[in-house]
């Protein structure tokens, strides 16, 4: 069915280079010997540990409990016993290590108990269905990580539920895999959704490269309003062009609204969930289960047979790269997420985590390494093709000068780092990094002023208490001898006028 | 918020950026390279209309601008060959070159190319940095210190009875000899817009106006025919995206709006709309020369105001001011504005209320 669609400015057309690893079906990859399970795998803050080394844990057992509102717990990923609790390396863009609880595998891969499973989310309140959700540990799966709960409980009511299954970035199919090899599991989980929310319709959408997926979606869409009961859901297709699948990209293309600049989706009535997101959510609320896998793409010109695993949370990359590397395969670079927003590996030791969507592995011979940045020539291709209608260029000026008071008023923080800017640049400049940096910049000095405003309270409550307690000193001082200090009082009331 | 501590910041070296494996876009290199082709037709028919001159000139300006621009990179310490394979000295020798004069003196472009390329340039910081467009500085400065060297415009071969050949032309440049019984004043003419310009002032327009071959259906005078060449590749130039067209759109359209509004008032006291368009350098500026990214306006509302105001300007020094024609310093004029023009026709950004597009 042809919908209206809006569009949004800027973007690029690129090569996909999906076929690579879509053609194969998703098979589970092994269950590895140890499980490093980050702390931090979400937006927010990292999680608590429940457990101590050397206790044994059963799949799918919390083992470390959200430490705040914006936070997600961990669950064992298989059965086994805990050996360590310490810092590892992690899949992130800084290379900081961070805290991971380490299960050695039994091999058994024995579940615990799922205690959730018997009741029926069709009759459970809207409430207890996100502390569901959040106790499942589900985050963004689309990459951004944040935890679902939050999003799911908007401060204001919502009239669209939007599910992402755009998949913009070239390389990554694991989305498009999912919606292929499980329409029902994204369209029951969106039927529940639209009751968990409140929202009026659904648009599930798919970038129209992927037609398979959109096609198994429609399919499976009308078994699902049968058995789940008549709503407004629909697949749309929107035009494949990145950044498409920009969650404020993406609400513009289908409803028109523009989210407001450092504003959340629920500003304008919408919800927008990623498709792997939702099937978690199906898993969680029907089965039971908790994230503790997720499909990942395995794919670039370094691995023998790119394809899309099933991966247990936890799995060192280093694994997944002995068995899928081509023998060849030398001086070769590992790409977390898609080629233009993700980043490069630095530790191979790190683990899959619950937003690693796709490795992207590469040989590079020396020809194709990209060139030394030139200077800006100020020719206005990021303009262009920003999506979020920055001026890419003075913002890189000011970030690059340490303006950082004038790259704010560019809008720096509405940069949604999609990378378009640097892809069309001909003086092949990183524009990205320099934003990356300029935005932390700008939040350490937040950070600086914000201690210094604490001390200068704390300072000024210090005063005050000594002031406070010289006075009561005074005071009982004045009840042993009244006259003396009657007088020195009315002298200090008269100095202070 | 007010910390502008300088950043103690280089990201990394670009093997670990941004976008690795996508890089189909054009390199700086390329985008010169084609300006360069683009420039090729209307060099091409500018010398077989006008003679050797013109090849003369435009080699003596490549060659000494590349010296300079050497030399200012070695001095300040900047990897040399990577940015003279840039081929931007390239595109800024070969704009200086078409705007001097072929047959003057070998020291005129020599003069030009030091102060487009080591003052304009590398002064300002060096590609990227500069806020003159290197071109016009240059020929602005050689315009105004050496008036008399810059009016020996060629006649077209066309209307010589003997054109010079490759080797006089050359002493001619570089010695100031001609060929025995020649004069100077014989190989040389005045401009459509020269002409325009003394013989208007004069208080005989109309007769000046219908003296122009380029009324009698483009024949014979030539420099439309260079026009036409340039126009060609300035076309080809947005065919490719190296350029966008609010710049010669509006450059032209303001240029072309003055021109044909006066024209319509009083024709015989205004030339032709085309005159204006064909005559002079507002071809080449509109499609080369205004596009400058470096020193031109950057957002699309602010490329509309750049270009409309270059032409407006145009128009205004040629018909009321003291030089033949203006594109020179009305790009240098406007250029000035540019900071300004980006500041306040920044686009609204994404989620910042108000309509979009």
């Amino acid at each position: 069915m042809k919908r209206r669609l809006w569009s949004f400015p800027g973007g690029v057309r690129l090569a996909g280079f999906k076929e690579l690893s879509n053609r194969e079906a998703v098979v589970p990859f092994p269950v590895p010997s140890t499980i490093v399970l980050p702390l931090g795998q979400h937006a927010g803050q990292p999680a608590e540990p429940l457990v101590e080394v050397g206790e044994r844990v059963l799949c799918g057992q919390l083992i470390a409990r959200p430490a705040a509102l914006v936070s997600a717990p961990v669950h064992a990923s298989t059965s086994g016993t805990v050996v360590a609790i310490e810092e590892r390396p992690v899949v992130h863009r800084s290379g900081i290590p961070q805290r991971c609880i380490i299960i050695e595998s039994d091999g058994l891969d024995e579940w615990g108990p799922m205690d959730t499973a018997g009741e029926d989310p069709w009759r459970t309140p809207a409430k207890q269905l996100v502390e569901r959700i959040r106790d499942a540990g589900i985050v963004g799966m689309g990459g951004a990580v944040f935890p679902s709960a939050v999003k799911l409980a908007p401060a204001k009511p919502v009239d669209t539920l939007i599910i992402n299954g755009v998949e913009c970035e070239p390389y990554i199919t694991c989305d498009d895999l999912l919606m292929r090899s499980r329409p029902e599991a994204v369209l029951r989980g969106a039927r529940l959704l639209l009751e968990l929310t409140g929202a009026r319709r659904c648009r599930v959408a798919v970038e129209d490269n992927k037609p398979e997926a959109a096609r198994a979606l429609e399919q499976a869409l009308a078994e699902v309003l049968r058995q789940d009961g008549a709503a407004d859901m629909e697949v749309v297709q929107v035009p494949t062009r990145f950044p498409a699948g920009g969650e404020k990209q993406l609400i513009r293309v289908l409803t028109g609204r523009e989210v407001p600049s450092g504003g959340l989706p629920f500003q304008v009535g919408v919800v927008c969930v990623n498709v792997g997101t939702v099937a978690a959510i199906h898993d969680a609320l029907f089965q039971g289960r908790p994230l503790i896998s997720r499909i990942v793409t395995v794919t670039g010109d370094a691995v023998s047979a790119p394809r899309n695993y099933e991966m247990r949370l936890g799995t060192p990359i280093r694994e997944v790269l002995d068995r899928v590397l081509r023998d060849d395969a030398r001086d070769m670079r590992v790409h977390i997420g898609g080629p233009m927003m993700g980043f490069e590996l630095l530790d191979t030791r790190a683990p899959v985590a619950k937003g690693t969507n796709c490795l992207l592995v590469r040989a590079q011979p020396a020809e194709t390494r990209p060139a030394e940045a030139m200077p800006c020539i100020r020719c206005g291709a990021c303009v262009d093709v920003c999506p979020v209608r920055l001026m890419p260029q003075q913002l890189y000026w000011h970030a690059r000068a340490g303006e950082l008071d004038k790259a704010r008023e560019h809008h720096l923080f509405d940069c949604i780092e999609c990378g378009c800017c640097a892809h069309v640049c001909p003086s092949r400049i990183p524009l990205v990094q320099y934003y990356q940096f300029a935005k932390h910049e700008v939040r350490a000095a937040e950070r600086r002023a914000h201690k210094a405003e604490l001390a200068r309270a704390r300072n000024e409550q210090r005063q005050a208490r000594i002031e406070r307690q010289k006075a009561e000193k005074a005071k009982r001082r004045g009840r042993g001898k009244p006259k003396r200090d009657e007088g020195a009082d009315a002298g200090g009331d008269e100095a202070a006028a | 918020m007010s910390d502008t501590r300088p950043l103690r910041f280089m990201p990394r070296d670009s093997k670990g950026s941004a976008s690795p494996a996508l890089s189909a876009t054009p390199s700086v290199t390329r985008v010169m390279a084609t300006v360069v082709l683009a420039l090729l037709p209307g060099i091409a028919v500018y010398v077989w209309l006008f003679g050797w001159g013109v090849l003369v000139s435009l080699g003596i300006t490549v060659a000494a601008a590349y010296a300079f621009e050497a030399a200012m990179l070695r001095i300040r310490g900047r990897p040399v060959w990577p940015f003279l394979k840039d081929l931007s000295v390239l595109v800024t020798a070969l704009l200086l070159g078409l705007a001097l004069p072929p047959l003057a003196p070998w020291w005129i472009p020599v003069v030009g190319a030091f102060f487009a390329v080591v003052v304009a340039k590398h002064l300002y910081g060096g590609l990227g940095q500069n806020s003159f467009n290197p071109a016009m500085a240059g020929y602005a400065v050689v315009l105004v210190s050496f008036p008399l060297h810059l009016s020996r415009w060629p006649a077209p071969a066309s209307l010589m009875d003997a054109p010079l050949g490759f080797l006089e032309t050359l002493r001619l440049t570089f010695l100031g000899q001609l060929p025995d019984g020649l004069r100077l004043d014989a190989i040389t003419s005045a401009t459509v817009l020269d002409r325009l310009r003394t013989e208007g002032l004069a208080g005989d327009a109309g007769a000046a106006l219908s003296a122009l071959p380029f009324l009698e259906a483009f024949a014979g005078h030539g420099v439309e025919w260079v026009n036409l060449a340039f126009l060609l590749g300035g076309l080809w130039l947005l065919y490719r995206r190296i350029i966008s067209w609010h710049i010669p759109v509006a450059l032209l359209g303001g240029l072309g709006i003055m021109a044909g509004g006066l024209h319509l008032a009083d024709a015989g006291q205004y030339a032709h709309p085309l005159t204006h368009l064909f005559g002079g350098a507002a071809i080449l500026g509109a499609f080369f020369i205004a596009t400058d990214p470096v020193t031109a306006a950057a957002t699309p509302r602010g490329k509309l105001i750049y270009g409309a105001a270059i032409g407006a300007l145009i128009y205004g020094i040629r018909v009321f001011g003291g030089y033949p024609d203006g594109v020179a310093f009305a790009v240098l004029l406007v250029g000035l504005t540019v900071p300004l023009l980006d500041r306040y026709t920044r686009p609204r950004t994404f989620g910042t209320g108000g309509r979009l597009r």
